[in-house]
Order: C-alpha cells, then structure tokens, then sequence
C-alpha cells in the first residue's frame, strides 16, 4: 500500500484529457446538480411547508401526504423513477436529459426534509404573531409575508445549512444514471488506472471542500440576516 | 400519460426466486448495522463525553469524518480497502454489513450523545454519592435513561439506514432494490418492478415511522 503514485492525474485518460482535467469537470457536475437540486427543493419545500401550517385541512393534508411520500423512498430508488418509470408515463419527457432528472429527483426528495423544517420554523413562533397580523387586516398572504416568514425563515438557517450539505452528499448517488459527477469519476478513474487510493481521497477530499464551502458560505449568510437582540444576534 | 402495467409475470415462484433474497438481506443488513452501530456509537459517545482529550480527539475525528462523507463514497472506500488490509477478497455482502456497522455508528454516537447528555446531572452526582464506580453510574443509571429517552429518535435512524442500504448498490451486492431490478431485466418489465419495490419500500418505512410515532407518544406520556 506504501507507494503512492499522484502522477495518475496527469495520464491521459483515453479521451484527449487527464485525470486531473476530468476529475474538475467530475466536481463541475457534482456542484451544479446539488445547487440545481438546492434551489428546486427551497422553492419546493417552502411552498409545502407553508401548507402544512394553513388554516385550510385539505390543502395542509396535501402538504402531509408530500412530506410523507418523498420521505418514506429510498433516494436511489426515487431517482430510478424518475430515469425509468416517469419518461414512459409522459412520452414528451424522452428529451429530457438524465442530468435535469436527477436534479429533480435530488431536488423533491430535499424538498420533504426542507417542509419538515419550514413547517417547524413557522410553528416555532408565538401564536399571537398570526393573530397580530391578521388583527391588524393584513390577509393570510400579507401575514405569511410580512409577519411569520421573514421569522421563520431566519430561525431555521441551521437546519437548511445542513440540508444543504446533504445534498452534495446526497448528488452522490447521480452515479446510478451514469453521470460523470465525483462518484462516477471515482468508480471508473479507479478501474481504469488501479490506482484506487489515490482517486478516492482526491473525490473524498473535493466532497469535504465543497460541504465546508457551504457551511462557511451559510454561516455568512446566518450572521447577515441576524435580526439584532433576537436568536443569540444581539451585536 | 400513458401507462400499461403488467404485473402478469408475478407468481409466487418470481417473488421467492427474485424478492425473497434481497429483502433479506437488506433487513439483515439494517438489524446488524443498528445494533452494531448503537453498541460502537454508545462507546464512541462515551468516548466523546469523557473529557479526557486522548480520547475526546480520535471519537469526534471518527465521527466528523464519516459524517462529512457521502455513504456511496464510504461503501467504495471499504470496498477497496478491506481486501488491501485483510490480504484477500470479502463478498460484497459482507463487505456491506462492515460498512454499514462503522458507518452508523457515527451517527448513532451523536444521537447516544444528546441521550446521555439529556439525563440530568443530579442522576451522575447521586450515582456517586451512593458509592457507584464510573461504570456503575453510566451502566445502571445514565445509559438506560439516555437509552430511553432517544428510542424514538434511534428507531428514526434505523429507518433511514434501511433506505440507505438501497445503496450497496454501487458495489452490485443483492439487496431488495437489487431482487427487483434484476427480475425487471429478466421480464422486460423494469417501469413495473421499479414502482413495485417503491411501494414496498414505503409501505415498510411508512408502518415504521407510524409505529415509532406511536412509541414517541407513549414514552412522552410515562416521562
């Protein structure tokens, strides 16, 4: 096991490019397909955790039924429907490439977890905030609007900060649909060159980076919208 | 839409040759890694918590490493690395179970972590005061109300480590997901198979989170 040998990133794999090369467009996949995923699963699961805290039963048994749906599937075997079972049900959907099918199966499997953080936040506040907005004839809407989000939102940071790093943990399992994000990179850089070790603490150590990079990135994020004396701000 | 589905194909022998296998593995593979991972993460908890830094360093380097690691990553790592170590090659199911047990228990640890941590300081303090030794404290009278109080939160886990397991399939090992697209092949009916064991998965994990919400229920209530 002694001997390493780093100089496999220069070999040429074959296809005109090094390792090294494919290895950073390998880490170019994985970060937009956990960012696309991010962003499909915050719109998602803010909209169904919304639901689950309204005043309206069917509409918050709706929410549930979500939640309860994408939670309950292991993530590969939602991404095998969306690749097998979803294009056959809507023929339009061939075109689609496997890469936006993943980003939508990353993305609605994220968006139950991130409901079940959003319908926390909002339930974390005081009754009396609802009943102040709507006393002062803000509607529903204004009240969710002015009143309990920008709240609620604030309060959960934490949370969404490691729902975040989960995705790029999670975008890992891109490599069933044949994408060439750091996984697939790994299983098949370390078949081509038997140089396993190697291959693997460069993937694992690029997954490190990009999740410390997301936690910094929300720390920022966590200190700039601190409201001043309130949830540990107070500077 | 259009969708024709023909589950004609499925007779009993289908669900014995092909089901039968992968979902007992995947169960067993989930049963091993809980109990393994509780056992070592209880000790790695304890590790954590014993204020002594040889011991506090390698436990939260052990626990933040894996939990920093994407699981099909982990899955691959040991795949690779136990043939180097042990000079010959594992199974893949084997190399599953290692995988799954080391790989758990770090989170187990964390959730055995807060448990510990929530047993009030008074119940350690008395422990001592009535002449118990260290392991008399912990043994008799944290651990089991640390125990207690995160069963909810440990049987939580356990389901999403029984949907996790649908990832040995980065290494081929025949799990229940595995059962399924291997008979979707042989009947040329994959659009089946792949809904079929999507509902078999949430039926299972659906029926256990209900049942731990239940648990969670009746353990608020006698606390």
């Amino acid at each position: 096991m002694g001997n390493w040998d780093w100089q496999v990133f220069l070999q040429d794999t074959g296809g005109g490019q090094t390792y090294l090369q494919w290895l950073m467009s390998a880490w170019g996949w994985t970060l937009s397909v956990a960012l696309l995923a991010l962003i499909v699963s915050l719109v998602l699961g803010s909209l169904v955790g919304i639901l689950r805290t309204l005043p309206n039963k069917v509409l918050a048994y709706l929410g549930e039924t979500w939640v309860e749906l994408f939670r309950n599937v292991p993530l590969l075997v939602q991404l095998f429907i969306w690749y097998h079972v979803i294009p056959t049900m809507f023929l339009s959907l061939r075109a689609v490439p496997s890469f936006v099918l993943v980003v939508f199966a990353l993305g609605f499997f994220t968006s139950a977890r991130i409901a079940e953080q959003v319908k926390a936040g909002i339930n974390a506040l005081p009754k009396g905030q609802r009943y102040a907005g709507l006393a002062m004839g803000l509607t529903l809407p204004q009240t969710y609007r002015y009143v309990l989000l920008p709240m609620a939102f604030r309060i959960i940071v934490p949370p969404l900060t490691s729902e975040s790093m989960n995705i790029i943990k999670n975008s890992s399992v891109a490599f069933a649909v044949s994408i060439t994000e750091l996984t697939m990179f790994a299983m098949q850089a370390q078949e081509e060159t038997s140089r396993g070790i190697e291959i693997y603490l460069a993937v694992t150590g690029l997954y490190f980076v990009s999740a410390f990079s997301i936690n910094r990135l929300a720390l920022f994020l966590e200190n700039k919208v601190r409201v001043p004396g309130m949830l540990g701000g107070g500077k | 839409m259009n969708l024709n589905l023909d589950y004609s194909f499925l007779t009993w022998g289908v669900v014995s040759a092909f089901f039968t296998k992968g979902l007992i593995f995947s169960v067993q593979l989930t049963l091993v890694a809980m109990i393994g991972g509780i056992v070592l993460g209880t000790l790695i908890a304890l590790m954590r918590l014993s204020g002594k830094k040889w011991l506090v360093m390698p436990a939260a380097f052990y626990v933040n490493t894996l939990r920093s690691i994407p699981l099909v990553m982990v899955i691959l790592w040991f795949f690779l690395l136990i043939p180097l170590l042990i000079g010959r090659a594992l199974g893949t199911e084997l190399s599953a179970i290692i995988t799954f047990t080391v790989f758990e228990a770090a989170y187990y640890s964390e959730i055995m972590r807060a448990g510990i941590q929530s047993v009030a300081r008074g119940q350690v303090y008395a422990g001592y005061a009535v002449g118990m030794t260290y392991r008399q404290t912990m043994q008799l009278i944290v651990l089991p109300q640390a125990f207690r109080n995160m069963l909810p939160v440990l049987l939580t886990q356990t389901i999403i480590l029984f949907q996790d397991t649908s990832l040995v399939y980065a290494i081929g090992a025949y799990d229940l997901l595995k059962g399924f697209e291997v008979a979707g092949k042989n009947f040329n009916r994959p659009v089946e198979t792949y809904l079929a064991v999507a509902v078999v998965y949430f039926v299972i994990c659906f029926s256990l989170s209900m049942l731990v919400r239940r648990l969670q229920k009746k353990i608020a209530i006698i606390r």
